[in-house]
């Protein structure tokens, strides 16, 4: 039961079992990165941790220091090489997870797991950088579970191992209730605190500053969620359903580009159907905030800039929720800015020769823009492009191509090429990128837009209305608009799997997924600094500045704390050790079936007992006398009373039933 | 040795057991525990940064674990019950070996519980299951002889995360007596006293029948008590029921082991650690020996209880 002297507890060796579960946290935090590693960096941290287990039965097999830091500096230049960096966000994460492997290999005393315990909650949260997904998130409390399972068996390596997973799980369970309280009351700021490294948010997807032959196509092939909408009231036509991003201005022949518009007021649209709703955003990592034509509110830190785009102040790199209103199939503003008409008539010398003669001969039949207009709708109405998601690429003249050659384009070669044309016959024209349509959850009827939905049309510019939409697309294609992208397009192939008709009941499984799924992004990913006032105000605390919210948590915390003292601790509290061990007896026998009445003394009830329990008679006859010595008997050596009432507690411990 | 002790008293129950009521318990972080908090600021920074909302999730999860490890940590030492158990009387320069039962009432196990001796720092772990009490050896070195008192011993765990570490002192009303270590290679004692006549009649011999008295392995065949033997119980005959009978004689002669006889000029306590030898060589031989030290004397006897008296006379020795 003793020992002498033992060692320090931070210097005694291991347990093997106590090994295997670090090594089993550590696995879970790494493999989702290893996925994201360089391969060969997945395979010498693979290796590192196989290593370590394999020394568990062989102990000579661990490696020596020089060793150690031969591995170091061949990984760290590994990484250098793969990222050129060596701090940057990703390379840093892949040290962390090569750094892991060699913690584990090197690991001999408990202070050394204490290191990787901590290893491994770092790693843990280093998986939310790339996602914060349900999945993610069971993940990592698995390995955090795990880790805290290490810990209890570093402090009691004697003890059995379910006795020490028993209690790592009573440990998290009343972690649970701090950390919700946490959760919600520690005074979020909006981050980041300092600046981050440059591909910090390399992984977001979404739409691009530019629009080439090939990018939005690219785009459309992924099913991720780009917003989810909530309308109060109906759901508007689904011709109307243009959600407005970026305005692509200047060409170059080949790739369409951001002008430079200047901030303005948001104009007063006219007439139109007022259309109220919420937008929870995914972080896309650039400033646009999307709405429907034509905003008539602007959301909290935006700008409205002239050109019809809405941009937050800052780049969207956490889900956001906006409320919007729209009126749409609004007349449209019919301000002039000249400057910006000129540069929606440019065009780069030299290139598309035929749309170039095209546009001529619509001009020199025409006599008003108007006119041009209607005769470049007539011809995409009549030509009958095709419409794919996986066009013929395309070659120097990307409009003459399209338009002459392959005939056959996603919405970019339609949208390039009108407005291309329009420019040409000398109207002006703007490429707008954003998405169109999107569908109903059914599950938890939240409107859904994916990034499958990107789209790309024109705005021509007619003088005396304003700008007014033009979808070329849907010109030759008119079923991209009811349809949306899966029936509209020649060949159903390169779709995305969810957008396929055949996959019902896919699609019946993925709508309750992305139900629960948006639950999580709103009320946990999506718990902000705003949602904290809104928290706060609800519990009656108007404007709770960082001061209050602090003192409140505090306050809740330190109530937590005592409440869990009284109850762990009150339970200790026993008026008599004798009384207790009897209590324990007769629950025991009652659970026998044999429960003692009210009003029997111990020597009736204990005597009925062994009549009704034959096999266990003789215990249970000796616990009772023994009780009753002991309970009414006279006050012996104290000492021997305790000796005795450990006894009557053992005796009733072992006391069975054959 | 021990630190004075403090005014307020341990909460002593009527078994002589000391519970450590909460409010003795202290705990502070190990430091562990403060590598642990600097871990939460690293990854609560992480979090806020990079606006990870898991990041917060999985930060406050752990926060509230480590809470909860700090009053479980409390509670592997609130209201355990200490007693401490007889210490057997050792010699100087052997360990004393003290021995702390601690009593667990409750329905939960305490494991890894460390018992430290604070004026050695002799430590013991122990693992006290639900219901069950486990015994804490603290072997305390003994260099003086005298009664020696237990003093103040920790009482410490850091169970179940190794973040906090909770104690609590306790000072158990235990001391261990300590014999003056014998001398080795000691002069044979003085032959026995002549001048001690009336004592003859008592010294053991093998002529004539005296009585009985408990058999001791060492005891001659011969001597046993065969027909008490075949009386008792035979199923039951064991060593420790036969008897040895005892004869008078005067083959033995009773000795006197007195300090007096001993040159001053060793000083006191060579001297006492001489008269300890003797002591133990009389009893060995099985001969009768008495102790005078300065005015107090003990007559002369044999046996156990002797031995101890004689001894513990000799451990208690305040000088002329």
């Amino acid at each position: 039961m003793s020992s002498a002297q033992p060692m320090p507890p931070d210097q005694r060796p291991m347990e093997g079992r106590d090994l295997a579960m670090l090594a089993a946290g550590l696995a879970i935090v790494i493999a989702p990165h290893a996925l994201r590693a360089p391969w060969w960096l997945t395979l010498l941290t693979a290796a590192l941790i196989g290593w370590r287990v394999a020394a568990l039965v062989n102990r000579s097999l661990l490696p020596s220091t020089g060793l150690l830091m031969a591995i170091v500096a061949v990984g760290m230049l590994g990484v250098w090489l793969e990222y050129r960096a060596i701090f940057g966000r990703t390379p840093g994460i892949m040290l962390l997870v090569m750094f892991g492997g060699l913690k584990m290999l090197e690991s001999r005393n408990q202070r050394d797991a204490a290191a990787l315990v901590f290893l491994t909650w770092f790693l843990a949260i280093t998986n939310f950088v790339y996602t914060q997904s349900i999945p993610t998130a069971l993940g990592m409390l698995a390995a955090v579970a795990t880790s805290v399972a290490a810990l209890v068996g570093l402090a009691a390596p004697r003890r059995a191992l379910r006795a020490n997973l028993r209690t790592a799980a009573l440990l998290l369970g009343q972690a649970v209730p701090a950390a919700l309280v946490l959760f919600l009351l520690f005074p979020r700021v909006q981050g980041p605190l300092w600046g981050l490294p440059q591909d910090a948010y390399s992984a977001m997807s979404g739409l691009s500053e530019s629009m080439a032959p090939g990018s939005l196509s690219q785009l459309t092939l992924s099913d991720a969620i780009a917003f989810r909408v909530d309308f109060r009231g109906k759901l508007p036509p689904r011709r109307t359903l243009y959600w407005r991003g970026p305005v692509l201005w200047d060409f170059d022949g080949r790739t369409w580009r951001l002008g430079s518009p200047s901030f303005a007021d948001l104009p007063e649209p006219r007439n139109g159907t007022r259309v109220e709703y919420s937008v929870l955003i995914e972080p896309h990592n650039r400033n646009w905030l999307f709405a429907l034509e034509a905003a008539a509110l602007l959301p909290p830190r935006s700008r409205y800039l002239d050109d019809g785009q809405i941009v937050a102040l800052a780049p969207i790199r956490t889900r956001l929720r906006y409320d919007m209103v729209s009126l749409v199939e609004a007349d449209p503003a019919a301000g002039r800015d000249e400057r910006a008409l000129n540069r929606a008539l440019r065009l780069p010398p030299g290139f598309n020769p035929r749309a170039h003669a095209l546009a001529e001969s619509w001009r020199a039949s025409s006599t008003t823009d108007l006119q041009v207009l209607a005769r470049a709708i007539e011809h995409f109405r009549v030509e009958r492009l095709q419409y794919t998601i996986e066009p013929r690429l395309l070659g120097r003249d990307s409009v003459d191509e399209f338009l002459f050659d392959s005939r056959e384009g996603f919405c970019e070669h339609f949208s390039s090429a009108f407005v291309f044309l329009m420019r040409a016959a000398g109207v002006p024209a703007r490429v707008v990128v954003g998405y169109q349509g999107g569908e109903t959850n059914p599950v938890d009827g939240r409107f859904t837009v994916r990034q499958a939905d990107a789209h790309a049309w024109a705005e021509v510019y007619l003088s005396g209305r304003g700008w007014i939409r033009v979808d070329p697309t849907v010109l030759s294609a008119p079923r991209r608009l009811d349809d949306g992208l899966a029936r509209s397009v020649a060949s159903e192939g390169a779709l995305p799997l969810i957008l396929r008709p055949e996959m019902a009941w896919l699609r019946s499984l993925r709508y309750n997924w992305e139900a629960l799924t948006h639950q999580w992004n709103l009320l946990v990913l999506g718990y902000d600094p705003e949602r904290q006032r809104e928290l706060m105000s609800w519990l009656g605390m108007r404007d709770a500045d960082w001061l209050e919210l602090a003192s409140t948590l505090l306050a809740t915390l330190g109530a937590f704390v005592l409440l869990l003292f009284a109850w762990m601790l009150g339970r200790l509290v026993r008026p008599d050790p004798v009384q207790a061990a009897w209590r324990h007896f007769c629950r025991k026998l009652g659970a026998r079936g044999v429960a003692r009445a009210a009003h029997e003394g111990p020597r009736d009830y204990a005597e009925r007992a062994a009549r009704n329990l034959p096999s266990a008679s003789e215990p249970i006859r000796r616990i009772a006398a023994l009780y009753i010595a002991l309970r009414y008997g006279p006050a012996g050596g104290a000492s021997a009373q305790g000796e005795s009432v450990v006894q009557l507690r053992r005796m009733i411990k072992e006391l069975t039933f054959g | 040795m021990a630190r004075p002790v403090e005014a307020r008293p341990a909460s002593v129950t009527s078994g002589g057991a000391i519970v450590l009521g909460h409010r003795r318990v202290y705990i502070v972080p190990s430091r562990l525990g403060l590598l642990f908090g600097a871990a939460l600021l690293i990854l609560l920074v992480g979090s806020i940064n990079y606006a990870l909302s898991l990041g917060f999730a999985l930060t406050f999860l752990l926060a509230g674990m480590g809470i909860a490890g700090m009053v479980q940590t409390t509670r592997n030492l609130a209201r355990l019950s200490v007693r401490s158990t007889r210490a057997e009387p050792v010699f100087a320069g052997e360990p004393a070996r003290f021995r702390l039962a601690l009593d667990n009432s409750a329905d939960f196990d305490r494991p890894e519980i460390l018992a430290r001796h604070v004026a050695s720092g002799v430590q013991s772990r122990v693992d006290v299951g639900a219901n069950m009490a486990a015994l804490a050896d603290l072997p305390v070195p003994a260099e003086r002889r005298g009664w020696q008192p237990l003093g103040r011993v920790m009482l410490e765990t850091r169970f179940p995360l190794g973040l906090f570490r909770a104690w609590s002192y306790v000072q158990p009303d235990s001391r261990c007596m300590v014999y003056p270590r014998p001398e080795s290679g000691a002069l044979p004692p003085p032959a026995p006293s002549a001048q001690a006549g009336g004592a003859r009649a008592h010294a053991q011999g093998s002529d004539d029948f005296s009585g009985l008295r408990a058999y001791q392995p060492s005891d001659s065949p011969r001597h046993v008590a065969w027909k008490s033997v075949a009386r008792s119980d035979t199923q039951h005959s064991r060593s420790d029921d036969m008897l040895t009978k005892q004869f008078a004689g005067d083959a033995m002669a009773e000795m006197w082991l007195d300090l007096a006889d001993l040159p001053a000029s060793l000083g006191l306590e060579a001297r006492l650690s001489r008269l300890t030898g003797w002591v133990l060589a009389a009893e060995r031989s099985g001969a009768h020996y008495g102790l005078r030290l300065a005015g107090a004397q003990i007559a002369p006897s044999r046996g156990d209880a002797h031995r101890s008296a004689c001894l513990e006379a000799l451990a208690l020795f305040e000088g002329q």
